[in-house]
């Protein structure tokens, strides 16, 4: 098995360094083939590896492959730890990469940086799969710093494009502060356990217990949140997300694969994987859940006065990611993974839809420029609907089983604030329907706003765009009707999963579920059904039924408007507080630390002494040659006469 | 019987000779150059009478040497000094001060 393991990891990787180092010579044709079949070979053998695992209980897999390094009683290695949890990730993201490169062939056919943008997406895959694969925290920490890179090195794909430098830089600092606590959290593992294998991590969990930091501060919890922070990061959590709709800055494929499907979902698979130490702390699972809570729903509320079709689904992406937080607060790990999974679809599924309409319109992203698409471009059309139904959560579809558990989950919590909680989720439902369906009803129906130049033009984008859409649409329908009993309660992810017996979510969610079809019947006598009519009905009223009521509500409640459109602040606080904050520092130091401590008192300060001293001592060298001769002799009779003097006139007796 | 003590008088007074005309002499440098001799003189002197009196010959070969020594040391200044002469057409004291600071 361990020879399959590495080909699924190393397979992308080879791709992308043959086509990073060659794709000049090899050419177009060349560098997607030899990529697409590094990823799809990684595909067929994760689908494989699935099987082993997860359909026929194959034994976990834990072992080194290599140390790295070895500094005193540390061992540094790179290691693999297969299991179900670990089998499911390497489908999701081989699968969404594997539709995602078959989609770029399409999205990029024009542009110059072809073969690069296949180098770079290869690359990420290999880095995602190390991030999932990874059986200590360091191998974890490298996957995440690499995928953190290439995300970067994608966003800013278009480097011509100022905002886009912009964009990346953004999200690399931002990330960086994720990271920080990321770092602090596993220099803390290793520091209260002394190692950093997830094992040897997990089994000696308990002598944390009642450890105390900082003289009272619960240790565990400070570990949890530290952690909590790096998924933050990467996870773009509230306020930590102001990176991802930059992100949109990017190519739309990677848009769909980093920013979506895969890399932002790393945060929840961590925790998830850290369940054990999570479960020792209600501090931190509160404090996950509530951010969660607050991501979900707050950032919902902003994807309603986005106009840029790739914002709006990346403002869905930060409150789909919300979701999943407050699923891994409440303890429903597995319902965490399960909504990952599913979102990973659908939502892969609705980014490159929007990226085929922006490519049918010539880069047009604006929305309020669209409308009336749905003849001309019946596939993606039809696939977006689908994509929208699973993500607003229509009874039946992927998004439906997995948020409807999220949300039941809350219910059964035990948590303080878990009530706030549940009401922030269930308000969610409503705001993603509203969102989600304006969005289709302004891009694809409706009278079209399109110039008549680009009107003319418009058609179905080509077979590599359409099939993605077609293959993604189909789990994205399915997926979560098939999956919801085996992964919840049929332990599917019961060896990767650790959930401590004083939280019951999971438990009495298993205890009121009967089967995938039930819950689409019990469904219509539930609140979030209805909350997800009424957000549907919302759109439909003020896209479709009454265009003019839209700009009525806006100048009634401008205040509203203006907080919603200044993405509630904080983009001006961060520049406000930490740029020119630090702007202000830097100066600060450069003026004082720099100019006037080492500039004017160290370097020049020693060169004017030596000149101070030079002037005083300069008359003494007359230049006549007696004079040197009676120093000579008056200092040797001074030294003479000290020594016999000291000598106690030894010298005479 | 001239004692080891007039020997080192008079040793002594012609050290404070070869100093003083050091100090004192502000013509030219072959008078330097003299006064130099003069010091080692009586340095010499020193030697060879402590020889004589500690009944040791280690001084008196020392002497030699320092002869030797000296000897080679005025032709090198002499020649030093006719290249100076040359080349500055002088050989004052107070016009050789380029070591001025």
């Amino acid at each position: 098995m361990i020879n399959t393991y590495l080909i699924i990891v190393l397979a992308p990787l080879f791709g992308s360094i043959i086509v990073g180092l060659a794709g000049n010579r090899l050419g177009r044709k060349a560098s997607h083939s030899i990529t697409i079949l590094g990823v799809a070979i990684s595909t067929a053998l994760s689908l494989f590896v699935f099987n082993h695992h997860v359909l026929n209980d194959g034994d976990i897999f834990n072992q080194n492959l290599y140390t790295w390094m070895q500094i005193g009683g540390l061992n540094i290695s790179v290691g693999f730890l297969v299991d179900n949890l670990t089998a499911l990730m390497l489908v999701v993201v081989s699968f969404v990469s594997l539709m995602v490169h078959i989609y770029t062939i399409g999205y990029m056919h024009e542009d110059k940086g072809y073969t690069k943008f296949f180098s770079y997406i290869s690359l990420f895959t290999f880095a995602m799969f190390t991030l999932v694969i990874s059986n200590n925290f360091m191998q974890l920490f490298f996957g995440w710093e690499a995928v953190g890179l290439v995300s970067y090195l994608l966003i800013g794909f278009w480097h011509h494009k100022e905002s886009a430098v912009q964009a990346n830089l953004k999200a690399f600092l931002v990330n960086r502060v994720g990271d920080f606590g990321f770092l602090l959290g596993i220099a803390m593992v290793l520091m209260f356990f002394g190692t950093l294998d997830y094992a040897e991590t997990f089994s000696q969990k308990d002598q944390i217990i009642g450890q105390t930091l900082f003289g009272g501060v619960s240790a565990i919890t400070v570990v949890c949140l530290l952690l909590f922070v790096g998924a933050m990061g990467k996870s773009a959590q509230v306020p930590l997300h102001v990176w991802l709709p930059g992100s949109m800055e990017g190519p739309t494929p990677i848009s769909a694969l980093i920013h979506a499907a895969t890399m932002v979902t790393a945060g929840i698979f961590m925790v998830s994987r850290m369940s054990p130490l999570f479960e020792l702390s209600d501090v931190a699972l509160t404090v996950v859940m509530v951010i969660g809570a607050i991501t979900a729903l707050f950032m919902g509320l902003l994807g309603i006065v986005q106009n840029d079709i790739k914002k709006v689904v990346a403002y869905s992406t930060l409150s789909q990611l919300g979701y999943m937080t407050v699923a891994l607060g409440v303890s429903a790990y597995s319902v965490a993974i399960f909504h990952l999974m599913t979102h990973a679809f659908f939502k892969a599924l609705l980014f490159l839809a929007a990226g085929s309409v922006i490519v049918a319109l010539h880069h047009e992203q604006d929305i309020r420029k669209m409308g009336g698409l749905r003849k001309k471009m019946p596939i993606t059309y039809v696939t977006s609907l689908l994509g929208t139904l699973a993500l607003i959560g229509f009874p039946g579809f992927a998004g439906f089983y997995s948020k409807d558990m999220i949300i039941e989950a809350v219910h059964y919590s035990d948590l303080p604030f878990a009530g706030w909680v549940y009401f922030a989720v269930i308000l969610g439902v409503f705001i993603t329907a509203f969102y989600s369906l304006r969005l289709l009803f302004l891009v694809f129906h409706g009278e079209s706003r399109l110039d008549s130049h680009t009107e003319e033009h418009v058609h179905e984008t080509a077979p590599s765009i359409t099939v993605p859409l077609v293959l993604l649409a189909i789990p994205s329908v399915l997926i979560g009707y098939f999956t919801i009993e085996p992964m919840l309660f049929g332990g599917w992810l019961e060896n990767g999963i650790f959930i401590d017996s004083s939280h019951h979510a999971v438990a009495k969610l298993e205890s009121h579920f009967h089967s995938a079809f039930s819950l689409i019947t019990h469904s219509v006598m539930t609140l979030p059904f209805w909350m997800m009519i009424g957000g549907g009905l919302t759109a439909w009223v003020f896209c479709i039924y009454r265009t003019d009521w839209a700009d009525l509500i806006q100048s009634k409640f401008k205040r509203i408007n203006y907080v919603l459109n200044s993405l509630y602040g904080f983009d001006r606080f961060n520049e406000i507080v930490f740029v020119r904050g630090s702007l202000k520092l830097g100066n600060l130091l450069w003026k004082i630390s720099d100019m006037t401590i080492i500039d004017q008192l160290l370097v020049n300060g020693s060169a004017r002494f030596a000149r101070y001293v030079g002037a005083f001592i300069r008359p003494i060298q007359t230049g006549y040659v007696y004079h040197y001769a009676f120093f000579m002799i008056v200092s040797l009779m001074l030294v003479l006469g000290w020594v016999l003097i000291a000598s106690d006139y030894s010298f005479f007796s | 019987m001239i004692a080891l003590s007039d020997y080192l008088i008079l040793s002594s007074i012609v050290f404070c000779i070869g100093l003083a005309g050091i100090f004192i002499n502000r013509t030219n440098i072959i008078m330097l150059l003299m006064c130099v001799e003069l010091i080692l003189a009586a340095v010499n002197t020193n030697f060879i009478a402590f020889s004589y009196y500690g009944g040791d010959l280690a001084g008196q070969i020392f002497v030699f040497f320092i002869l030797t020594v000296a000897a080679a040391e005025v032709a090198i200044g002499l020649a030093i000094l006719t290249l100076m002469f040359r080349s500055r057409g002088s050989i004052d004291i107070d016009v050789t001060n380029t070591l001025k600071g």
